[in-house]
């Protein structure tokens, strides 16, 4: 009599481990290894806009597919990993009157719940990350308008190893923030390189099975 | 008939205890660096539009986008190479043109007392 009900404990427990297993939310490493996460900036200026892209990205993001609000993060970038076509340039934007990569060696934004989920798509969501922006020591709440497209079973497709599985989390954005509100020449040079800089980020987060 | 013999530099003979009068006759170092000066900017000019006449800042390293065929993110790896831009043709030309007008500085002659 006492072997029926210990049974059917069993089933439910290994029933309620499976469904949790598939429930959990999943851990996305954003340090890809093939290097494609990279934020783009661009500013308007004389004779072109300056654009060029930050690498050298890490962090992670937290995702289940069935609770999309739930989703958090933080992503980091190496100031060091500014990159512009000119040479100049580029030694300007880490100087210490710019980016001043040196003391402030990483440019961040953390968020913890997503607002405003709407579905795009089969595995496909819209949604606002409110959180904290830090760049050159300042940090400052925004929020940044996301699209989230989750890839089940790809992270082994695309390293070229499918018997791995795993899934992927790509998320993008746009925002623009005042240089000026994180100490960048505030008021300064406004008329030969524009005050508000523009940032778009696409990252891939790679969660391989555990 | 014999013609007399005339110096390049100096079309009159100097007279004694008078500044020479100016010469008529061009410098040969002027007209090499005025050459130099005008094969430097064309140089320069040729330069740049043969790199695809780039109207914007000298690259030291060129932007070159890709997409990752799985997760379809854009990115951009970077090629060591130079691209003149507008910069590079105005130095240049400014330098060329610089030079250029040096040619035309001359000494200035001591005034007698």
């Amino acid at each position: 009599m006492s072997a029926l009900p210990t049974t059917l404990r069993s089933i439910a427990f290994a029933g309620f481990t499976i469904i949790s297993a598939i429930a959990a939310p999943k851990t996305f490493d954003l340090k890809d290894p093939k290097g494609v996460n990279a934020i783009q900036f661009k500013l308007d200026s004389i004779l072109e806009p300056i654009a060029g892209t930050a690498g050298a990205i890490t962090g992670t993001v937290t995702f289940d597919p069935a609770a999309v609000e739930a989703t958090s993060g933080k992503v980091s970038a190496a100031s060091s990993s500014i990159v512009v076509p000119n040479a100049k340039m580029n030694e300007h934007l880490l100087s210490a009157s710019w980016v001043d990569a040196e003391k402030h060696p990483e440019i961040s934004f953390a968020f913890t719940s997503l607002t405003d989920v709407k579905p795009a798509g089969a595995n496909k969501w819209t949604a606002t990350a409110a959180g904290q922006f830090s760049l050159k020591g300042v940090t400052k709440e925004i929020t940044v308008p996301v699209s989230l497209t989750y890839l089940e079973g790809q992270f082994g497709k695309r390293v070229n190893k499918p018997e791995l599985g795993g899934d992927l989390l790509v998320v993008r954005g746009e925002f623009s923030i005042a240089r000026g509100d994180y100490g960048i020449k505030p008021g300064e040079n406004e008329d030969k390189v524009a005050p508000v800089v523009q940032l778009t980020f696409a990252l891939v987060g790679s969660a391989p099975k555990s | 008939m014999d013609l007399p013999s005339r110096p390049m530099h100096s079309p009159t003979t100097p007279d004694e205890g008078s500044a020479p009068p100016p010469p008529t006759t061009m410098d040969a170092w002027r007209i090499l660096v005025r050459g130099a000066a005008v094969i430097g900017i064309l140089f320069v000019f040729a330069f740049w539009s043969a790199k695809g006449y780039n109207k914007g800042w000298s690259q030291n390293q060129v932007p070159v986008k890709n997409i990752d065929p799985v997760t379809e993110i854009e990115f951009t790896t970077y090629e060591k190479r130079f691209i003149p831009g507008l910069d590079y043709l105005a130095g240049g030309t400014v330098l060329g043109l610089a030079l250029f007008a040096a040619t035309f500085l001359r000494r200035r002659s001591p005034k007698p007392a």
